[in-house]
C-alpha cells in the first residue's frame, strides 16, 4: 500500500522549499561569478557570512514565531535595547559578562511579556510586538540619549573574540550562528516540545483538543525570539564596539523576508529552519551581489521588497493549492443549515 | 393563483456538492400571517430561507411574491422585492448606534452632509412603533440582545418589508423579551406585514402562530392550521420516519454496579446543575437541540471549558481537572463536533494528526522517535482500517470518515477510559458510519466508558443504552427503557414539553 521512502528521493528532494531556494542561490551566485569575477573571493565571502549571522538570529526567531501562526516585529529594537544596555552597564563599570547576563534577563522578560500579552490576554502578535518594537528602540535612545556609545577600550578581548575573531579563517560571529542554527533546526525536526509550535500554528483550536498547552507554547515560543534579539545585540556590540541605538533597524523585515523565502508559512504550522537560513543567505548574497556589481545601494530595499512580494505569492499560491480555503472562498463561505 | 397568498415556494430543490438539502419543498404563507417552519436539525429549514432571503440559488423550482415570479440572488435583491431576514446570529455594526443601523447605506442628508437630526427622529418614530424604550441614540453595543433584535426588525419594516423571517429569534432571549418579542410579532401581523417563525420550540408555536409547515430530510412534510392541532401531532410529522437495521446490536451486559464516571451537580454559565452516571459497558447517548449545550457539558467535564461548580467522578475517584492534559493523562478524551476547525490538523501529515495528544508515548525523552511514531500510526491505521496512501500524506486528502478514524486513533493511543464523541458520524458517509458505530460498540464492550452526543436522532436511537435529553443547559429527561428511547420522547424532551 505504502508507497517507499527511498525509490523517490530525488523528486522527494526536488519538492522540498529548502531545495529550491539552494538552486536559486546556486544559480544567483553563478551569473553574478561570470559577470564579476571577483564576487567569489575570501573577503566578500566573509563579509557575506558576517551579514548573514545577525540577522540569520533575527530571521530564526521570525521562523519561530512565524510557524506558531504569529509575528513578532521587535527583533530588531530588543537587539538594540540589550546592545545599548550591555554597553551602558559596562561603561558604568560592571563586569562585560555580568552585563551580558543582566542583558539576557531583560530580553527573557521581555519575551515573557509579548508572549503573556499574546497568549493569555488575546491581544494580536502584531499589535504587541509593533509597540514592543518602539519601546525596546525607546529605552535603547533613553540609555544612550540619541547618541551612540563608545566602548573603545571598555570591551576585553575574550569578549570581542566573540563577534570579531576567527577561527580557521571562519568567523566566530558566523560560528555561533551556525551553531545556534542547528540547535534549532534539531530542536524543531527531532523534539516534541518544539512539535507543539506547528500544532498551534497549525491550528490553535485543535491543539488545544490534543490537550497541547497553547499558552505555554505561545509564551515560550516569545521568549526563544526575545533571547536570540539579545544574543544578536551582544553580538553587534562586540563586534562594532560601539553601543548605537539604530542598531537593526529594519531588521524585522529583513528576518521575514528570509523565513518566508525559506518556505515558513505566514498562515502558520509549516516552515523550517534550513530553509531560512537559505532565505537569509539569498537575500544576503543578492544584497552583495548588487553591491559588487556596482548597482545603487538605494536599490537594495527595492529589491529585498520584491523577492519577498514574490516569496510571499508563492507561499498564498501553493497553499491554495494544498487545500486550505483562499481568502476568497473565506469570504463567501456560508454555512448551511 | 391565490391573491391572498404573499409567499409562494414552488417545487424548490437545493443540491449541494454531496447531498441534497431540499428536495422538491413546497411552502405557502398568506398576507399578514404568522407562519411557523418546524424540522429538526438539518431539515432544510434554513437552507429554504437562504433561499427566499437571496443567499443561496434554488438548483431547480420557482418562487412566488405576490403572485410574481421572482429570483433573488442577492440579500438586497430580497430585500427590495419587500423581503426581511433577522438571523439568528444579529448583522449589526455593533458600534453604531440604532439610527445608523436602522437606515444604514440611506442615511438622510442635506447635500453632502448626514441629517442626523431627521435620521434620529424618522428612527425613534420607527422604534416607537414596536414599544422601545431606548433611543435611536444609543450605541448598539449598550443594548440587550432582545434590544437588538428589535433593532433589526426595526430595519426591515423600515425597508417597508412584507415578509419578515425571523430565524429563532427566542434562542438568546429571556421569557420576558420573548413576550415582548411576540407583542411586536402580533403589532406586524396587524399591519398585514407576514411572519415567517422558525422555532423548533411548541409553546411559541402554539402562542402567535397561525400556520406551521413541517420538514424533514429536505422534504416538506405538512401543512396545518395550528388551531387545528396539538403539539404530538407536530412532533409527529418532524420525526415519523422509519429505522433501519444500520446499528450494532445493544449491549447486553451493562455493569450497573460499576460506575466508570458520575458527574454532579456541574455548572457552568451555560448550563447548569448536571447530573448524571455511566457505567461500565454501555453507550450513554445525549441528545438536544443544537445550542442546548451538550457539547458545553463534555467540553466542561473534560476541564477544556472553566466550570463554575460541580463534581466529576472517575472510577470512583474525585477529580479536579485543571485543564484538558489532566483530563487526557487521567484517560478521557473529548472528540469534537467541528472536525474541520478544531480537530484536525490539515496542512499537517496524517502521522502527526493521530500523534498530535500522545507525544510523550512516542518519544525518548525530549526527542521524537519516527520508527515508534510510525509503528504507533500504522498499529491504529490497521486496527481501524484506515484507508490511506501512506502516513506522510496530508490528512486534507482523506474522506471525512477516514479523517474521523484518525481522530479516533489519535485517542485510543492514550489508552482512554472514557472516550467522549461529538456528533461522532457527521458529514460521513453511510458505510463509514456503521464502521464508527460498531467500533464505539466493541469500545464498550471493552470497558471503555463511551458517551455520545448527535443530533442525528436516529444514531441516538440506535446507537445508546441510556438517552439524557438536555433543553436549554438543563437536564430534561433521562431515558433509560428501550421501549422508551423513540423520536417523540426525545423531541418532546428537547423542546421543552414534559413526557
Amino acid at each position: 500500500m505504502r508507497k517507499d521512502k527511498k525509490s523517490n528521493l530525488i523528486t522527494r528532494l526536488l519538492a522540498q522549499r529548502e531545495m529550491s531556494v539552494f538552486l536559486i542561490i546556486v544559480a544567483a551566485v553563478i551569473i553574478v561569478q561570470i559577470i564579476q569575477p571577483k564576487f567569489l573571493n575570501p573577503n566578500n565571502l566573509r563579509s557575506i557570512a558576517l551579514s548573514v549571522s545577525i540577522d540569520g538570529l533575527f530571521s530564526i526567531g521570525l521562523c519561530l514565531a512565524l510557524i506558531l501562526g504569529g509575528i513578532e516585529l521587535s527583533v530588531g529594537g530588543v537587539a538594540a535595547m540589550t546592545c545599548v544596555l550591555t554597553g551602558y552597564l559596562t561603561l558604568s563599570g560592571v563586569n562585560i559578562w555580568l552585563a551580558c547576563i543582566i542583558s539576557f534577563v531583560a530580553g527573557l522578560f521581555i519575551g515573557l511579556f509579548n508572549g503573556f500579552m499574546v497568549s493569555k490576554v488575546g491581544l494580536p502578535p502584531f499589535i504587541v510586538t509593533l509597540g514592543m518594537m518602539n519601546l525596546s528602540r525607546g529605552v535603547a535612545y533613553i540609555l544612550t540619549e540619541g547618541s551612540p556609545l563608545s566602548l573603545s577600550g571598555y570591551l576585553p578581548d575574550s569578549f570581542r573574540f566573540l563577534a570579531t575573531g576567527s577561527i580557521g579563517g571562519v568567523p566566530m560571529l558566523f560560528l555561533i550562528f551556525i551553531i545556534v542554527a542547528v540547535i534549532a533546526h534539531v530542536l524543531l525536526k527531532k523534539s516534541n516540545v518544539c512539535r507543539n509550535i506547528f500544532y498551534v500554528g497549525s491550528n490553535e483550536n485543535a491543539a488545544k483538543l490534543s490537550a497541547i498547552n497553547v499558552d505555554k507554547v505561545k509564551i515560550s515560543v516569545y521568549i526563544t525570539v526575545a533571547l536570540l534579539s539579545t544574543l544578536a545585540g551582544i553580538l553587534s556590540l562586540g563586534r562594532f564596539n560601539v553601543a548605537t541605538p539604530e542598531l537593526s533597524v529594519g531588521a524585522e523585515t529583513t528576518a521575514i523576508s528570509a523565513a518566508v523565502i525559506g518556505g515558513t508559512s505566514f498562515t502558520g504550522g509549516v516552515g523550517s529552519i534550513l530553509g531560512t537560513f537559505l532565505g537569509i543567505v539569498l537575500l544576503k548574497v543578492v544584497n552583495s551581489a548588487l553591491v559588487m556589481l556596482n548597482v545603487s545601494v538605494y536599490w537594495q530595499d527595492f529589491v529585498q521588497g520584491a523577492i519577498l512580494v514574490l516569496a510571499v505569492t508563492m507561499d498564498y499560491v501553493t497553499h491554495r493549492k494544498n487545500g486550505k480555503p483562499s481568502v476568497i472562498q473565506r469570504l463567501f463561505c456560508i454555512r448551511k443549515g | 393563483m391565490n391573491s391572498k397568498l404573499l409567499l409562494e415556494v414552488k417545487n424548490v430543490t437545493k443540491q449541494f456538492p454531496g447531498t441534497k438539502a431540499l428536495d422538491c419543498v413546497q411552502l405557502q404563507v398568506a398576507k399578514g400571517e404568522v407562519h411557523a417552519l418546524c424540522g429538526e436539525n438539518g431539515a432544510g429549514k434554513s437552507t429554504l430561507m437562504n433561499i427566499i432571503g437571496g443567499l443561496f440559488l434554488p438548483t431547480k423550482g420557482q418562487l412566488f411574491f405576490e403572485g410574481k415570479e421572482i429570483k433573488p440572488k442577492s440579500p438586497r435583491d430580497s430585500q427590495n422585492i419587500g423581503i426581511g431576514f433577522v438571523h439568528q446570529e444579529l448583522s449589526l455594526c455593533t458600534h453604531l448606534t440604532a439610527a445608523e443601523n436602522i437606515y444604514m447605506g440611506r442615511l438622510p442628508h442635506k447635500g453632502d452632509l448626514i441629517d442626523f437630526k431627521k435620521l434620529y427622529e424618522d428612527a425613534d418614530e420607527v422604534l416607537a412603533r414596536f414599544g422601545a424604550n431606548f433611543s435611536s441614540k444609543a450605541v448598539v453595543s449598550d443594548l440587550t440582545v432582545s434590544e437588538q433584535q428589535l433593532v433589526e426588525i426595526a430595519k426591515s419594516v423600515s425597508l417597508n418589508c412584507k415578509l419578515l423571517i425571523l430565524d429563532e429569534p427566542t434562542s438568546s432571549l429571556t421569557d420576558k423579551e420573548t413576550k415582548k418579542l411576540f407583542e411586536v410579532v402580533r403589532g406586524l401581523k396587524k399591519d398585514n406585514i407576514s411572519v415567517l417563525f422558525i422555532s423548533h420550540r411548541m409553546p411559541e408555536i402554539f402562542a402567535i402562530c397561525d400556520k406551521v409547515s413541517v420538514f424533514k430530510d429536505g422534504r416538506y412534510v405538512t401543512c396545518m392550521n395550528v388551531a387545528d392541532v396539538t403539539s404530538d401531532d407536530i412532533i409527529r410529522a418532524m420525526v415519523g420516519r422509519e429505522l433501519g437495521c444500520l446499528y450494532p446490536p445493544k449491549s447486553s451486559n451493562i455493569d450497573r454496579k460499576t460506575e466508570i464516571l458520575r458527574v454532579e451537580n456541574l455548572s457552568s454559565n451555560i448550563f447548569s446543575n448536571v447530573s448524571f452516571r455511566l457505567y461500565k459497558g454501555e453507550i450513554l447517548g445525549f441528545a438536544g437541540l443544537v445550542g442546548a449545550g451538550r457539547s458545553e457539558i463534555m467540553r466542561a467535564l473534560c476541564g477544556i471549558d472553566p466550570v463554575l461548580s460541580g463534581d466529576v467522578w472517575l472510577n470512583g475517584e474525585k477529580q479536579n481537572f485543571k485543564n484538558y492534559r489532566n483530563a487526557v493523562d487521567k484517560g478521557i478524551c473529548y472528540l469534537t463536533e467541528d472536525r474541520k476547525t478544531q480537530g484536525l490538523f490539515l496542512d499537517m501529515t496524517i502521522k502527526s494528526n493521530m500523534t498530535s495528544a500522545n507525544l510523550k508515548a512516542v518519544s525518548k525523552g525530549m526527542w521524537l522517535q519516527e520508527k515508534m511514531e510510525e509503528s504507533l500510526v500504522e498499529t491504529y491505521v490497521d486496527q481501524l482500517s484506515i484507508k490511506i496512501a501512506g502516513i506522510e500524506y496530508p490528512i486534507s486528502s482523506l474522506s471525512g470518515g477516514n479523517q474521523q478514524k484518525c481522530l479516533l486513533g489519535r485517542w485510543l493511543s492514550i489508552g482512554p477510559k472514557i472516550i467522549i464523541m461529538d456528533e461522532p458520524t457527521r458529514g460521513i458517509d453511510v458505510g463509514a458510519k456503521s464502521e464508527i458505530h460498531n467500533l464505539l460498540r466493541k469500545l464498550a464492550e471493552e470497558g471503555v466508558g463511551v458517551i455520545i452526543v448527535s443530533s442525528e436522532l436516529p444514531e441516538v436511537i440506535g446507537v445508546s443504552d441510556r438517552v439524557i435529553v438536555v433543553h436549554e443547559g438543563k437536564l430534561a429527561g433521562e431515558l433509560t427503557e428501550s421501549t422508551m428511547i423513540t423520536e417523540e420522547n426525545i423531541m418532546r424532551l428537547a423542546s421543552g414539553e414534559k413526557l
